[in-house]
């Protein structure tokens, strides 16, 4: 909601500042201004806006990146499942190979190298993120294949096309709202690294991480400039970590269930899987649990 | 048995063959080496040397197979800022990543294990909810910020633990922590999940029946027989640590491996930054190697079900 009024909200511009005016701490303290509640950074740009402007960033971001990797993951998901066979095998094995690259290693390097810009940075992470749609899409038509109207519909002549058109894929959209939501928080929190690490967006824009790592020189005299920024991405992180598990329970009772899929799967990826519905970021990142 | 772990094993190569190539492709993408190599009064013919030197001149596919060899027997070459081998590089800061991910580990372990047993125990009370909160917090925290908050308040507001740099055991308080944070909510949810999965087991009725001390029936055998995934998965975590420490190294300015490639990125130091990556990677995939490995030998529910 924030991100979608952005313009409205923000009281300042999130890119300019006015020298004269920086390092004004939050309103509640001495000096504070109360034309900037949460202060001004060393530019004299103030907080609040740069947060209300950053959390389109992040939305945006994990929005197309999530789209990216959620279309390919989907669709490989579904010829994988529906086809079986050795078209299974290998993109499973290819999935299997996805899943267990040490994520934000590769993430950062990969920036890096191709000089960070919105678009590398929505690639690399639609990139890393794809075999984890694949994966459990492909379950899901799994079953779905078994079903008598699919079995009917290839009897009636239909193509493969049109039946996981028609049949399958209606059908794995309630999972897919599921996992998208699920993995909001997760981009958000690796977005926001790859931001504080130097190899995100590039400033001026007011990422959140970018803006933490901006405030990292001046922790012992202007706080705020780091610990908003951060508590912003916190709070968002949590509700959508909290939605997408409201989602799960209450839209697709299958997915708490989901027993673990068959095959030469990795019997760790199913302790993983108890123990983080989301996997892990920062320190974690580097293989995010499976 | 058999077949499994050979499918795992090799599925394991080829993860390491895809991390080789994509490090490939990156550093040739990255640009033309000679130009970061050679100063700007290098003449056409020095280009030209340092061309052929290099092994540039060959068609892409040898390239690969030399730059595979190379590799293969731990040759990755020479620094372009020291001119050090960077096996060198790799070896001065490797111990200090180890060092941190161990007793990340081990903090993780010493938190997690007791307060997941106690949540276990005492379900639905106070504790148990103040675990569950402390476990989601963890899953929404930047680790970053959350260093950041632990230097902002023990080392400038308290000023009572060093807020970066390695040294002595103070050193490694914050960052040890910072790294596990994660870890020790996950392994927290683990042991809770396994040990109430025990407790309803028959063989706890039946030490409770013949009159064992809670504290017996709850440690000795409760807690034994819970440990085998908690042990495993704290295992798989040491592998991601060396993996991940990329930004905790970052914050607290420890001088280890993740950090020595973040600074190689900046120097555009392409050698050191390969090698790094590729060591990194090479200790994960083992690592989750070994632990799937243990973790069928040790289940014989999974030993069966995949042969």
């Amino acid at each position: 909601m924030t991100a979608l009024f952005a313009p409205y909200l923000a009281p300042h511009s999130s890119t300019e500042g006015d020298l004269i005016k920086k390092s004004i701490p939050p309103i509640w303290m001495e000096r504070g201004n109360p034309e900037h509640p949460l202060g001004t950074d060393r530019f004299g740009r103030d907080v609040l806006s740069r947060i209300i402007w950053g959390s389109r960033i992040s939305l945006v971001v994990s929005l197309v990146a999530i789209g990216v990797a959620g279309t390919l993951g989907t669709l490989l998901g579904l010829v994988s499942g529906y086809r079986g066979g050795l078209t299974d095998a290998f993109l499973m094995r290819l999935t299997d190979i996805g899943l267990s690259l040490p994520t934000i290693l590769i993430a950062v390097v990969m920036v890096a190298v191709s000089e960070p810009s919105f678009r590398n940075v929505v690639l690399v992470i639609a990139l890393l993120l794809w075999p984890r749609f694949a994966r459990q899409i492909r379950g899901e038509t799994l079953a779905i294949k078994e079903h008598d109207f699919v079995a009917l519909a290839v009897v009636a002549g239909r193509s493969s096309a049109w039946i996981i058109r028609r049949h399958i894929f209606p059908n794995v959209v309630p999972t897919l709202l599921v996992i998208s939501t699920l993995q909001v928080g997760y981009v958000i929190l690796l977005e926001g690294t790859l931001s504080f690490l130097g190899v995100g967006v590039p400033p001026p824009n007011p990422a959140w991480g970018l803006m933490i790592a901006d405030g990292r020189g001046f922790l012992a005299t202007a706080w705020w400039m780091s610990l908003f920024p951060g508590l912003a991405m916190l709070l968002t992180v949590l509700a959508v970590n909290l939605l997408g598990d409201w989602l799960r329970d209450h839209l697709d009772p299958k997915l708490r269930q989901a027993a673990p899929t068959a095959g030469a799967e990795s019997p760790l990826a199913e302790a993983a899987e108890r123990v983080e519905e989301i996997p892990a970021t920062g320190a974690t990142a580097g293989g995010d649990g499976g | 048995m058999a077949r499994y772990l050979v499918g795992r094993a090799l599925q394991a190569v080829l993860s390491m063959l895809v991390v080789v190539s994509i490090v490939f492709v990156l550093t040739r993408l990255s640009g033309n080496p000679i130009y970061l190599l050679l100063d700007v009064n290098a003449t056409q013919r020095d280009q030209e040397i340092l061309t052929r030197h290099l092994g540039l001149d060959k068609p892409l596919p040898v390239q690969y197979g030399i730059y595979v060899m190379n590799i293969a027997v731990g040759d990755f070459g020479n620094s372009i800022i020291s001119r050090r081998p960077v096996t060198e590089h790799i070896w001065e800061r490797l111990p200090a990543t180890v060092e941190l991910g161990f007793v990340a580990m081990f903090l993780s372990v010493l938190i997690g294990v007791p307060l997941g047993m106690y949540s276990a125990v005492r379900r639905g009370g106070v504790l148990d909810t103040a675990a569950r909160v402390f476990a989601v917090l963890g899953q929404s925290m930047p680790t970053f910020w959350l260093g950041l908050m632990l230097i902002l308040f023990f080392g400038v507001v308290l000023g009572v633990l060093p807020a970066g740099g390695r040294g002595g055991v103070l050193h490694l308080i914050l960052p040890a922590f910072t790294l596990g944070y994660f870890t020790s909510a996950a392994i927290l949810r683990l042991t809770r999940s396994a040990m109430l999965e025990v407790l309803g087991s028959d063989y706890i009725k039946f030490a409770r029946l013949k009159g064992l001390h809670e504290q017996v029936v709850l440690w000795k055998h409760g807690l034994r027989n819970a440990l085998l995934p908690v042990v495993t998965f704290a295992v798989l975590l040491f592998v991601q640590f060396l993996g991940g420490a990329v930004v905790t190294e970052t914050v607290f300015a420890w001088p280890g491996l993740g950090r020595l490639i973040l600074e190689s990125i900046t120097t555009r130091d392409y050698p050191v930054v390969q090698a790094g990556v590729l060591v990194l990677s090479a200790l994960y995939l083992t690592g989750n190697l070994c632990v799937d490995l243990l973790y069928s030998y040790l289940n014989p529910r999974i030993r069966h079900y995949s042969s």
